[in-house]
């Protein structure tokens, strides 16, 4: 059975730790990192990436545009 | 020779627009200036030259479309009277912080307030000492007929483009409304876009291709160290303008006693005084400055070394007179300076004139001798 | 780039997918590289988002000119790659009329807040939209001034704190909450009105088709397209991000219900 795989590469010195995409996320991949980045923010990391599907939400209402989101087909 | 015409102020403005390549005119009636826009309206230049013509909503729309237009590197003006100027001073200050070249044309009525719509030469202040808020100038050119109406459209975007700044035409509604001969300038083509390319896409809002950055038109700069580089850069552009674009014409002022300082309509009206005054043994001259901002100075304390006495003459309750009186300060002089000028729209006449350099200069003109203090 | 978090142990290496074939969402190249002086969570960055990848896709860089207002995106200039000037407060509608008429090749579009379109700047938006400007007007509708502090801005909602309505906006002292867009759908001018909001994925991805037809009838002459995106200002609400747009759709949206407001040519009156 084909079935989806993604990942997110998160900019973390771009992230503000809005956490929007947390809340978008339908797979509740993503979390605010218990770290901060050079400007105090806690930025956002997968936090259980086996469950990503690709899905781009998080991206698409990221306002800093600090995600970038892939996906394949795998069997 | 071009083309002799018989016509009236504010319809030269019109036509020397089509004709000297205007990209755009955008304006809102108002008296006494009013035919400029009718005048364009009817002569349809979109059909012949394609230079853009729309009535904005109020003035302060139409000199944030000039603000807009002039951004894309073309030749673009708006013009008004008093109280629509000084509703266009804030987007004047933004045109000048953004280095935008631009025409604004004030054919001047009384104020303040709403006043009168008859002609008056009280925004020499707002034309020349800035007008809006923050440290910028304008270069101002003062027409006293109908021919230098036409000429100074021309001469009035040469400036603004040599110096990327607005230029400002303070006519008054005596220019605006008299019918004189006027010489028509020849048509001149709109710049091609690949000349307002050349000319001006370093900084135009042309569109953003592949081989250049992006052109951001703005006076905004949040960085104090940099905004104050921007200032100072913007008074060195002033002190050229005062080195290099100061124009006047001095009338028998070479063995003058007195010299007579009025520009656009007064000028006209001394330039009788000097004739009435000289009949009767007075050896009086008249300087008129083109340029109102660059001041001509320098001609003011030439002849402040010599003459014994200037006279202001203006419509207005002395304005100018404050910059003659710097220039002879500057000079080391004690010749004296005073101010002769009418209100609410009534325009001096010559016998006044004289009658008020008599009197106020009578001392000088008893003794022989500059007055001391 | 933080990659380490990204590892899928036991299913695919991360770098089996991180390749550019299964790259389905990144940043458009119209988008600059500055960090957008934003608050975190600010509508304003998605609505900039969508806008660079419009333009990007459309492939309409070199023909566009943006306006930028005065208010918090005063700074929109230094994010999207294409030309830009900054108006003066309420009047990028008028600078847009001049670049437009003078460049009618130019695709041009203002991005004003509440403050600056419908308080400061509404005689220039109505008569723009009147005259029926080939220009595209980005309307964010956050309901307070972000810039200056957040004092009341005219689609400040009856009742709702702000730094000059401290004890709620009466509307008796102030009057009411103004649904501009309402009345701009009601002018001839105009071809495609509509209101959206960038609070959820969906929204997003139909505020950004909105966007792209709002834009296509620019580019056809169709007259002024018109595009309110109801935003949050969390610094100005004093709330968190989420709880913001929670907020904005308990409140605002009921108040400015999203949709087309009118989809026609110009020349046409809506009902609306």
């Amino acid at each position: 059975m084909a079935r989806v795989i993604g990942a997110v590469v998160v900019d973390k010195e771009a992230c503000k730790g809005c956490s929007l995409c947390v809340e978008a996320c339908p797979q509740d991949v993503l979390a605010l990192h218990m770290e901060v980045n050079s400007k105090g923010y806690h930025y956002s990391y997968m936090k259980d990436p086996d469950a990503c599907i690709g899905c781009s939400n998080c991206g698409v209402v990221c306002p800093d545009t600090c995600i970038t989101v892939y996906r394949v087909k795998a069997s | 020779m071009g083309e002799v015409k018989l016509m009236k102020g504010n319809e030269v403005l019109a036509e020397a627009a089509i004709r000297c390549g205007c990209d755009g005119y955008f304006g809102y009636p108002i008296t006494p200036q009013s035919e400029v826009m009718e005048t364009l309206m009817a002569r349809q230049p979109w059909n012949s030259t394609g230079m853009v013509v729309l009535q904005a909503e109020s003035e302060v729309a139409s000199i944030n479309m000039v603000y807009g237009a002039a951004a894309t590197g073309k030749k673009v003006m708006t013009s008004s009277s008093s109280p629509g100027i000084s509703l266009m001073a804030e987007g004047i200050s933004y045109i000048a912080g953004a280095e935008l070249p631009c025409l604004i044309v004030n054919v001047q009525r009384g104020g303040p307030g709403l006043g009168t719509i008859q002609p008056s030469q009280a925004d020499y202040f707002q034309a020349v000492k800035g007008g809006g808020h923050g440290d910028y100038k304008m270069i101002v050119l003062a027409p006293s007929s109908v021919q230098e109406m036409n000429d100074f459209v021309d001469l009035g975007f040469e400036l603004a483009f040599k110096y990327r700044n607005p230029a400002m035409i303070l006519a008054d509604g005596a220019i605006g409304q008299m019918m004189e001969k006027v010489e028509l300038a020849d048509y001149k083509p709109r710049w091609t876009k690949e000349e307002v390319l050349e000319k001006n896409g370093d900084w135009a809002t042309t569109g953003k291709t592949a081989s250049r950055k992006k052109n951001i038109v703005t006076s905004l700069e949040m960085d104090s160290a940099k905004m104050e580089q921007n200032n100072l850069r913007f008074q060195e552009k002033y002190r050229k303008m005062e080195e290099e674009d100061v124009r006047y014409e001095a009338i028998q002022c070479d063995d003058a006693d007195f010299v007579i300082v009025a520009f656009g309509t007064s000028s006209r009206v001394c330039l009788k005084a000097v004739e009435v005054a000289r009949a009767k043994g007075l050896k009086v001259g008249l300087l008129r400055p083109i340029t109102l901002f660059p001041f001509p100075n320098k001609a003011i304390k030439e002849l402040a070394r010599k003459t014994k006495g200037f006279l202001s003459v203006e419509m207005s309750a002395g304005q100018m007179v404050e910059d003659i009186k710097l220039a002879v300060y500057e000079a080391g002089s004690n010749a004296r300076v005073d101010h002769f000028g009418r209100m609410g729209g009534i325009i001096p006449t010559p016998t006044e004139v004289v009658e008020a350099l008599e009197e106020k200069f009578s001392w000088e003109l008893s003794y022989g001798v500059k007055r001391s203090y | 780039m933080e990659l380490k978090e990204a590892i899928k142990p036991g299913k695919m290496n991360l770098q089996e997918i991180l390749k550019p074939e299964n790259l389905v969402y990144g940043k458009s190249e119209v988008l600059n590289d500055d960090v957008m002086h934003y608050c975190p969570g600010c509508s304003h960055g998605v609505v900039h988002k969508i806008l660079a990848e419009l333009i990007d896709e459309m492939g309409i860089q070199e023909k566009t000119v943006g306006v930028a207002p005065v208010g918090c995106a005063v700074f929109a200039y230094n994010y999207i790659d294409i030309d830009w000037q900054e108006a003066a407060h309420g009047r990028a509608p008028a600078v847009a009329t001049g670049i437009a008429r003078l460049n009618p090749e130019n695709f041009v579009f203002t991005y004003q807040g509440d403050g600056d379109l419908a308080s400061i700047g509404s005689a220039e938006i109505m008569h723009a939209c009147n005259r029926g400007e080939n220009i595209l007007v980005i309307f964010i509708n956050n309901g307070i001034y972000g810039m200056t502090g957040g004092q009341m801005a005219p689609t400040t909602l009856e009742g709702m704190v702000t730094a000059t309505t401290p004890y709620g906006r009466n509307v008796d002292l102030n009057g009411y909450p103004m649904k501009i867009t309402n009345l701009i759908a009601q002018l001839p001018g105009t071809s495609y009105v509509t209101r959206q909001a960038v609070h959820t994925p969906a929204s997003v991805r139909k505020c950004k088709r909105s966007i792209k037809k709002a834009i296509q009838n620019v580019l056809d002459k169709k007259g002024t397209s018109f595009v309110e995106v109801v935003s949050t200002c969390n610094s100005g609400w004093k709330m968190t991000p989420v709880d913001a747009n929670k907020w904005m759709e308990e409140n605002m949206i009921p108040y400015y219900p999203l949709g087309d407001l009118k989809d026609s040519v110009k020349g046409e009156h809506s009902d609306n």
